[in-house]
């Protein structure tokens, strides 16, 4: 398969080769563990690498998204989750230094296409940051803020997909009586979860989540999760957790890097349970990371 | 990287080992006190659970700390529950001893029915068992557990050859029948602790492989 490039390659060798690993992570994990067999995939990753300069941050990633469940990415920091998870709405494509080889699929065409469209390809991908980012506008225009970028204007449309967003987004009780205050006052949870209402009012193949509790409280983690665990079934949901029983308590599946690379993949209570590597092993007891 | 929390680990283990050591001294104790008609032993038998029991509580209450305060994953989750089952086991073991330390202050009320082979012999095996499992506990050897079950079959196989042969004692002597009754009890409670036995094994071999093999029709 040809590598499909953007972003022209600057030079036809990565000059780093790959950190040095020991045995046991030469053997990458497949791409479809047994777990995952019986899914439907939303998005197939290709041997996908990249490099920041000179640097290479992920090698030949191979992977299968389903469809309707969470995924969790995680990983000691530097392990390139977040790389990836940013390389599927292609925000990398904004670090001059960035080159990738490999190519990923979204419901099968590929994202980094001639004729794909960015903009359109973010509405597809809906992203939730770790740091809440409300636009300065009131809770109702933040929601439907893709709707208007698309010229919708039809009052019923517009009103109806704020209610489901916010609904989804287990918000809609909290700001139903004030759907037209600045979404700047909400508390940080709140601007979370109406991130999230966001998103999901674009009606995302895929909802990216990078790390999307770190700035918040215990409760309104709590919140977050619990909203993420009721998601599945309507949304894929791809999430980057530095939090191991984050990832525990709100994914179907987890892949977990290390270097760059794709240790292992499998059903969440397998990973947290009985991994089948001794590295995963090491991270998820935290006897590393 | 060593972490605090293998120190509290490496404590649970201790008394845990140290649990075992007490359960399978009573069970020793019980049979000695059978074989050799001693009475204060079999006194001490019944005495000496109570510190068993208490273990019991003090291991399930320390893995109930573990558990909430830790998180603990992968093998260190599996390692905190099977100590909480291993104890439960090693509790049921030192029960059943101080059953057997019971039919012994019956049985030494009346004269020896026959000399004792088969129930010293089926104490041994289960003893064995109970040491074997416990080492491959300590040792992380799920080859040694595995063996451990297969041994389960003597024990029963003893077990029923002692039952037909007190049973044919029964039905020439009926005077013998309280007695035999009595013996007959303590092989169930000896099969009994094989059983015990060979569930701490099962334990092990999750602990070290993840793999729960209870209840399959043949023991890989």
């Amino acid at each position: 398969m040809t590598a499909l490039l953007e972003r022209p390659m600057k030079t036809a060798t990565p000059t780093h080769a790959a950190p040095p690993l020991d045995a046991q992570t030469t053997e990458t994990a497949p791409p479809v563990p047994p777990s995952l067999a019986d899914e439907e995939m939303v998005l197939e990753v290709r041997d996908f690498c990249l490099w920041y300069g000179a640097k290479q941050a992920l090698f030949d990633l191979s992977l299968k998204f389903p469809k309707g469940k969470v995924t969790a990415l995680i990983g000691p920091s530097g392990c390139g989750k977040s790389t990836l998870i940013r390389s599927i709405n292609r925000l990398n494509d904004l670090i001059d230094s960035v080159r990738y080889s490999g190519d990923m699929l979204l419901n099968g065409a590929s994202i980094f296409g001639k004729t794909v469209d960015v903009i359109e390809l973010r509405k597809r991908t809906g992203m939730v940051f770790q740091k809440t980012n409300p636009f300065p506008m009131s809770i109702y225009e933040n929601v439907i803020y893709s709707l208007r970028i698309d010229g919708e204007n039809r009052k019923s449309i517009l009103d109806e997909t704020v209610e489901r967003s916010l609904q989804r987004a287990a918000l809609w009780d909290e700001v139903k009586d004030r759907l037209n205050e600045s979404a700047l006052q909400m508390s940080g949870g709140q601007q979370q979860r109406l991130c999230i209402a966001r998103a999901i009012a674009a009606e995302p193949e895929v909802l990216l989540m990078d790390e999307p509790c770190s700035a918040l409280d215990p409760i309104a983690t709590g919140k977050v999760e619990e909203l993420i665990y009721q998601l599945r079934g309507l949304y894929s949901v791809i999430i980057v957790t530095h939090n191991m029983q984050q990832a525990a308590r709100v994914s179907d599946y987890t892949a977990f890097f290390y270097l760059g690379q794709l240790i292992e993949y499998d059903a969440t209570d397998k990973i947290f349970t009985n991994p089948g590597k001794k590295q995963t092993e090491d991270y998820v007891t935290g006897r590393f990371g | 990287m060593e972490r605090h929390f293998d120190q509290e680990l490496a404590k649970l283990k201790e008394e845990l080992l140290r649990m075992a050591s007490l359960a399978d001294a009573a069970v020793a104790n019980a049979l000695k006190a059978l074989v050799q008609r001693d009475n204060a032993l079999a006194e001490q038998v019944h005495v000496g659970d109570d510190v068993i029991d208490k273990l019991d509580v003090e291991i399930d209450d320390r893995a109930i700390k573990l558990l909430a305060l830790r998180q603990p994953t992968a093998s260190d989750l599996r390692f905190i529950t099977m100590a909480m089952t291993i104890s439960g086991e090693l509790e049921r073991i030192a029960d059943q001893a101080v059953n057997i330390a019971h039919r012994a202050l019956e049985l030494n009320k009346e004269p020896l029915l026959k000399p004792l082979i088969d129930i010293p012999r089926m104490a041994e095996t289960a003893r064995g068992m109970i040491r074997e499992a416990l080492d491959a506990f300590v040792y992380n050897q799920p080859d040694r557990a595995r063996a451990v079950i297969n041994r389960d079959n003597d024990v029963d196989n003893i077990n029923r050859q002692l039952h037909r042969e007190l049973t044919s004692f029964m039905i020439e002597d009926p005077h013998t029948i309280t007695r035999c009754l009595s013996l007959m009890s303590v092989a169930h409670n000896l099969e009994r602790i094989a059983d015990h036995a060979t569930n701490i094994a099962e334990e092990v071999i999750y602990i070290c492989e993840g793999r729960d093999i209870r209840h399959q029709p043949t023991t890989p």
